[in-house]
């Protein structure tokens, strides 16, 4: 065992931990875009839109991370090629990143939409109430007085699937992304000594995993109520 | 979608729900025998084997499982004194490798569950069972771990599908469960969807009906935690 190797391969785990970062980031950030939606729809009260909410959160409840990011690449693959085939369109190969930024923000969006949900949920009603009677719109209510507040209430739900997402984006290494555990997968046969490439991913995502609680810890300190614990 | 194509192999698919299956249960299983020990020893602060232990749930939470398995399967295969030892029996074996590394992770997850439910738990409960007489052995394992299991009920259900759902990371490591049997299907047949759909059919199936049976024991040994409005208002003489 040498630990030495490790040195000569800084350069190629840090490329793929920049992959991993960017993965993750980009995919909580469709995630909360796809959460912010499936929790205005579920609380809209409409019945088609409720009924869609619905369908998506249980399919992403009910289905393993792995098979959803297989389905959707090798799936949309073929199902972008079919298309592409009727409009006579050459051979068209999918972004190995664009899916997996797709899947985990597909999978965690549902995740969020409770959180989001929750969240609102629990601001009282009084309040919408209160700013209606002031006079303030819909829109104004929403913005000033709901959305501030979710904030509060949603981020140690937010935190918690944030942990969860980071360690998802692993998986996606299996479509052939050359991310961390993609890149140290490579290295770790091509020297042949997988076990160290491995420990130094564990480390990585310890890592990742530290500075991100560290990070909303501080964010729920700054969101909560003055006098409050942060919950 | 050639549904076809899936009734002619549905033994193929047959024998994957068994293999998950079994890795699901079995690495459930030894890892609450991890998890009860670990979770009481945190729960109460033992000296020597709570920062142990603290490490331990630290590492398997944080990091993908993916990754613990690949360590395991790939990583401890390096090693010379591995191969030439008594465990290269069982290291060899994917299968082997898989229900270790789901065994470690499910018992992390779990540890926590319990320290969570120990803690919990109304210090009354014990204290009642003291002042009936009973010894610190009794109170520990006739008053304080059915009622923390009890509360940890809902908590536990999650990782089961959570579990089941990790488990999918066998056919990574070329086992042939539900995920690899519809693999095998694609590569066998050159189609894109079938395989995966009929896993994710599968899988999502087995989640509703793990969910369904812990929402039944949750009625049940939950009974007492449950404050129904239907049922205080049945409770006010009309």
């Amino acid at each position: 065992m040498n630990m030495l190797i490790l040195i000569d391969y800084i350069p190629l785990l840090l490329r793929g931990a920049v992959v991993t970062i960017s993965l993750a980031l980009l995919g909580l950030l469709l995630a909360t875009v796809l959460g912010a939606l499936g929790a205005a729809g579920k609380l809209s009260g409409g019945r088609i839109a409720g009924a869609l909410v619905r369908l998506y959160t249980t399919i992403v409840r009910g289905v393993p991370d792995l098979v959803l990011i297989l389905l959707i690449y090798f799936g949309g693959q073929r199902l972008v090629n079919t298309v592409g085939d009727l409009f006579g369109a050459d051979y068209i190969e999918l972004s190995k990143f664009g899916a997996g930024v797709l899947s985990i923000g597909f999978i965690y969006g549902a995740y969020l939409t409770e959180t989001f949900r929750g969240a609102y949920m629990t601001i009282p009603r009084g309040q919408v109430e209160a700013a209606q009677s002031l006079g303030m719109g819909a829109l104004a209510t929403l913005w000033t007085v709901s959305i501030p507040q979710l904030v509060r209430f949603a981020l140690p739900g937010y935190a918690n699937v944030w942990q969860v997402l980071v360690k998802s984006t692993a998986v996606v290494s299996i479509i052939g992304l050359e991310d961390l555990v993609g890149l140290a997968n490579d290295a770790g046969k091509t020297v042949r000594e997988p076990f160290i490439f491995f420990s130094a991913v564990l480390v990585a995502y310890l890592f990742f995993t530290w500075v991100s609680q560290q990070i909303f810890n501080n964010l729920e300190r700054r969101y909560a109520l003055r006098g409050h614990d942060a919950g | 979608m050639r549904v076809d194509l899936v009734l002619q192999n549905w033994e193929l698919f047959a024998g994957g729900v068994w293999v998950t299956a079994q890795l699901t249960f079995l690495s459930l299983f030894f890892g609450f025998c991890i998890a009860l020990p670990c979770g009481l020893a945190r729960a109460r602060r033992v000296g020597w084997a709570s920062p142990l232990i603290n490490g331990y749930v630290y590492l398997f939470r944080g990091t993908p499982l993916l990754v613990q398995t690949y360590l395991i399967y790939y990583g401890l295969s390096q090693f010379e004194f591995i191969r030439d030892s008594w465990a290269w029996i069982f290291l060899r074996e994917a299968w082997w490798c898989a229900l270790i590394a789901f065994t470690l992770n499910s018992g992390a997850y779990a540890t926590e569950i319990i320290r969570g439910a120990v803690e919990t738990t109304p210090k009354g409960e014990t204290e009642a069972a003291t002042a009936l007489g009973l010894a610190p052995r009794q109170v520990t394992w006739l008053v304080l771990i059915p009622s923390a299991l009890r509360r940890a009920l809902p908590q536990y259900g999650n990782e089961v599908v959570f579990m089941l759902h990790g488990s999918a990371v066998a056919s990574v490591i070329t086992i042939q469960d539900i995920l690899g049997a519809g693999r095998t299907l694609n590569a066998r047949y050159y189609v894109a969807y079938e395989g995966f759909i009929t896993a994710a059919l599968l899988y999502m199936a087995i989640t509703f009906t793990l969910v369904m049976i812990f929402r039944q024991l949750e009625k049940r040994y939950l009974r007492h935690l449950n404050i129904r409005p239907a049922k205080k208002s049945h409770a006010i003489p009309a």
